[in-house]
């Protein structure tokens, strides 16, 4: 794989730039910087308490870095707010599913489609003209896009409460497509599944990163080895703060020092497969 | 010996002749003509809407395909075969090979790879119709094995993006190939539908095959027509009336309707958003004929019998009323008997509180005849549908005639047979006992397979090796497959697919496979319902992990025992389930223990499980069972536990 040296600049989609992060006196991220760039499934792997959940708080705006800058599209953002970074087309699923349990799975996912609503209070609360027509366009839009691409179509009704977790974290995953993302953040999202599931929801992010609708970028944390290595353009790995090493999977299983302190611990960390 | 009803004409009420002339691809032409662009062919459902597909657009699809397909090199007889879900493309396949003059082959959507070489490469497969990316693999990992083997077509583009191979081809360019041959030879498909003969081949079917290989049969077109017209004779169907198309193809069943008695009748054919949407999808179509095996009827009654369950005080009580009026006037009526006033009066209030909903919920609220066939149905699941007012009748038929040749008479219903043969179909009983069929249904001959077509094709009569006879009404009642047939220790005979019926009765038993044959006492093995006894055990609050461990704890044996007892209740002394075991796992077409169309495959898993066998027959109350089993994905897994063996109370091991 040609790699790291013939990136152009205007490839790189987001650059954290020597960031600092603590929490008291525990210093969850100490100068990490790592280039993403379109196109590229992007992993960040590291032990429990790594700081891996951090760093993805802090692209997505949760977290204000105490020192260090981050460049969206070569923009400083680094004070902006949450919802106005998914304006700019970050979306992100969480650890521990965060959906909306009494609403049903077309509601969540719906409720990504809000940035895109460009109908006003009025027309809103009558529910006709512009807004109808842009409800449709949503409705086909979501139809056709991810409820296929996801197979909940016999789901679409149900409340997500009532679904199995798998299921739910399908649903997590629809609701920040919806968004139409270009970096897609996914905060280990085949925790909690069965193989099965685990095979579905990796080929959901290879469609999600290889298909010409979506083309999206990802940025994936996981534990599962074997499907980090499968998918990732590039692994990038993170110990108690400080980066270990950026690079290609071959390249990281190599690396002696993540052997060492990853990698090696193959009870702990042993593949699904 | 019942004689075929002589006096329906050759000519029947759909104003088609079915001479020894016509095709089903020269009926499709005829009807798509008539009916252009003004009626709907088929709908589909997909994302989240009805879809209709007029005649017209059936016509052109089919048309450029089936160009397309001649564009490819098909030669006539060139058998194409076909896998995937139920959907347009898969009839506009189908139908294109028969135009083309190709034989079609179906598969079943879930056959594993081995099951696909050997069905692919014995019917001499040129060109396969493969859903999406799954079934294209399935195809690519035989591709070298199967010489004659050369195309395949895809339709779905979802996961096709990384496909490059000469050999793949998408059904879209295969259309378009088709155009292009039209502009060169305008006259070319309809001179090929002319070119189609009655006589000729139409389908290679392959069948279940509960003791060997599958068998391939070969069907005609006018064994196809005759069966269609014969049925809607009986039966008829309007042009208005909603079908919904899903169950697998490869099911001779769906087959039937969806050609043999859909082209006829010209009914709107739907088709699922899926195989897990299509319970829904059939609530929201409300089909007014459905023809299903037992097994889906079976999975409704579950259904209620587990939603009864969870239901509150009130609806529970008016539940039970409405059903034991329900059962009352069902039994009236199959007695024959004049239904009082009175009864009609309670039987109309229970339609109006519960069974018009619960009919509904099941999707089969305007359903005029439902049938059941390709395995028996439980009198208890029968009596059960008659008694929600559904009119459920059972058929009898085979894949060698192509489809059904018996069939219940509305009105004239009686559950434990399986009714008078339809019209010119004659039945007859060999003096062994055997079910005898003639008429011009009657398959071709098995596919290079000359033995077996000698056995059951003898001076036009179709030796079927199922065992019955033919009752005092005239009825043709089946007892079960003659290699079956049991000798209880008493000397009778006994058909232990009727014990097993009567155990899946229970919404906690999902199958069950009943040994006793030459046997000092009769007993059972029992897979349970992982759904249905987990949500009991969650409900008493027992711990379990896996199916496994549910299936060997004390209550669950229990539980099963008093199902048990429950079934054993109406039966003769001798032919009680005395002993039973829980399976550690269900039984799985996978693991060959049953059919694609989930018929259990005795000898198979009495060599399978024999261990399990000899501990019922000795003083064991215990049987260990060390084995591996493989799932879908190639890996394995060791089983090693012990099997409670158990008896069931108030049965005597031996003659007192």
């Amino acid at each position: 794989m040609a790699v790291s040296n013939a990136i152009k600049e205007q490839d790189v989609l987001l650059e954290i730039e020597d960031v600092h992060m603590s929490f008291g006196k525990v210093l969850a991220l100490a100068g990490v910087s790592i280039k993403i760039r379109e196109g590229e499934i992007h992993s960040v792997i590291g032990p429990n308490g790594a700081g891996k959940t951090v760093m993805m708080n802090i692209i997505n705006g949760l977290y204000m870095p105490q020192k260090g800058n981050i460049y969206y599209k070569g923009k400083k953002i680094n004070k902006l707010k949450p919802y106005k970074r998914a304006k700019l087309g970050m979306a992100r699923t969480f650890q521990k599913v965060e959906v909306f349990g009494g609403m049903t799975v077309l509601d969540n996912i719906r409720l990504g489609r809000h940035i895109h609503s460009k109908s006003g209070v009025v027309s809103g609360s009558v529910y006709i003209g512009k807004t109808a027509r842009e409800e449709v366009e949503h409705r086909t839009f979501i139809e056709e896009k991810i409820v296929d691409l996801l197979e909940i179509e016999h789901i679409r009704n149900k409340p997500v409460g009532m679904l199995p977790y798998g299921l739910q974290k399908r649903v997590e995953l629809g609701r920040a497509l919806a968004l139409e993302p270009e970096l897609l953040i996914l905060d280990e999202p085949l925790a909690g599944l069965n193989l099965e599931e685990v095979e579905d929801m990796a080929r959901f992010i290879i469609d999600v990163n290889e298909d010409e609708n979506w083309k999206v970028t990802c940025l994936l944390v996981e534990h599962d080895m074997g499907v980090v290595m499968d998918l990732s353009d590039h692994v990038f790995v993170l110990n108690f703060g400080n980066m270990i090493i950026d690079g290609t999977p071959r390249e990281v299983q190599s690396h002696p020092e993540v052997i060492k302190a990853y990698l090696g611990e193959e009870d702990l960390y042993a593949t699904r497969r | 010996m019942q004689q075929g009803d002589k006096t329906v004409q050759n000519k029947n009420k759909y104003g088609i002749e079915i001479t020894k002339d016509l095709t089903i691809p020269k009926l499709f032409y005829e009807k798509a003509r008539k009916y252009g662009k003004n009626r709907v062919a088929m709908r589909e459902k997909e994302f989240g809407i009805w879809r209709p597909i007029t005649w017209h657009d059936y016509l052109e699809n089919v048309k450029y395909l089936a160009l397309g397909l001649l564009s490819l090199g098909l030669e006539n007889g060139d058998k194409v075969s076909m896998i995937g879900d139920n959907r347009p493309e898969g009839l506009w396949a189908e139908m294109a090979t028969l135009c083309a003059g190709g034989v079609g082959v179906w598969l079943f959507q879930d056959s594993l790879i081995d099951e696909v070489k050997y069905i692919i490469d014995h019917s001499d497969t040129k060109f396969l119709f493969g859903e999406g990316q799954e079934e294209v693999d399935k195809a690519i990992s035989i591709l070298n094995e199967c010489p004659k083997f050369e195309k395949i077509i895809w339709d779905d583009p979802k996961g096709m993006r990384n496909y490059d191979q000469d050999y793949l081809i998408s059904l879209k360019q295969v259309q378009q190939m088709g155009r292009e041959l039209e502009r060169q030879q305008p006259q070319l498909f309809r001179e090929m539908i002319d070119k189609g003969h009655g006589d000729d081949v139409a389908l290679l079917f392959y069948t279940s095959g509960t003791t060997a290989l599958p068998k391939g049969a070969l069907l005609s077109h006018n064994n196809m027509l005759t069966m269609g017209k014969h049925l809607m004779a009986v039966d008829p169907c309007l042009a208005t009336d909603d079908y919904v198309s899903y169950l697998p193809f490869a099911w001779i069943g769906e087959q039937m309707m969806s050609i043999s008695c859909g082209l006829q009748v010209g009914y709107t054919i739907n088709f699922p958003e899926g195989p897990e949407t299509a319970q829904n999808d059939i609530r929201e179509i409300g089909p007014h004929v459905m023809f299903a095996p037992p097994r889906m009827y079976e999975q409704m009654t579950r259904t209620v019998q587990v939603k009864y369950l969870d239901a509150t005080w009130i609806k529970r009580k008016l539940y039970e009323l409405s059903t034991r009026i329900g059962y009352h006037v069902a039994d009236l009526k199959f007695q024959k008997k004049q239904i009082p006033w009175y009864w009609a009066f309670l039987d109309w209030l229970a339609y109006i509180v519960v069974q018009k909903k619960l009919k509904d919920h099941l999707g089969l609220s305007r359903v005029r005849n439902a049938y059941t066939g390709g395995a028996a149905m439980g009198p208890d699941h029968f009596r059960f549908f008659h008694a929600l007012g559904v009119n459920l009748k059972q058929i009898y038929g085979q894949t060698e005639v192509a489809g059904i040749s018996v069939v219940h008479r509305s009105g004239d219903i009686k559950f434990d047979t399986v009714g008078h043969p339809i019209p010119e179909t004659e039945i007859k009983i060999t003096e062994e006992g055997e079910i005898l069929t003639r008429s011009s249904s009657v398959f071709l001959g098995y596919y290079k397979n000359p033995e077996a077509t000698e056995e059951t094709l003898q001076n036009g009569w179709l030796y079927s090796g199922d065992r019955g006879f033919i009752d005092d009404d005239g009825h043709l009642v089946v007892f079960d497959r003659t290699k079956d047939v049991f000798t209880l220790r008493d000397g009778k005979p006994f058909s232990p697919q009727y014990l097993e019926t009567r155990m899946k009765f229970s919404p906690y038993v999902r199958d069950s496979w009943v040994i006793g044959d030459k046997r000092e006492y009769v007993t059972a093995v029992i897979c349970i319902d992982y759904s249905v006894v987990g949500k009991w055990a969650d409900e008493k609050k027992i711990n379990y992990t896996s199916y496994q461990e549910l299936s060997q704890l004390d209550q669950i044996y229990q539980l099963v025992e008093e199902q048990i007892h429950k079934a054993n209740k109406d039966l003769p002394e001798t032919a009680r389930v005395v002993k039973f075991v829980n399976l550690y796992k269900e039984f799985d077409a996978d693991d060959d223990e049953l059919t694609r169309t989930r018929k259990l495959r005795r000898a198979f898993v009495e060599k399978r499980y024999h261990d399990i066998v000899d501990a019922l027959y000795s003083d064991n109350d215990n049987v260990h069972i060390d084995t591996t089993i493989k799932y879908e994905d190639g890996r394995q897994a060791q089983i090693n536990t012990d099997l409670h063996i158990r008896k069931v109370k108030d049965c005597k091991l031996t003659v007192s």
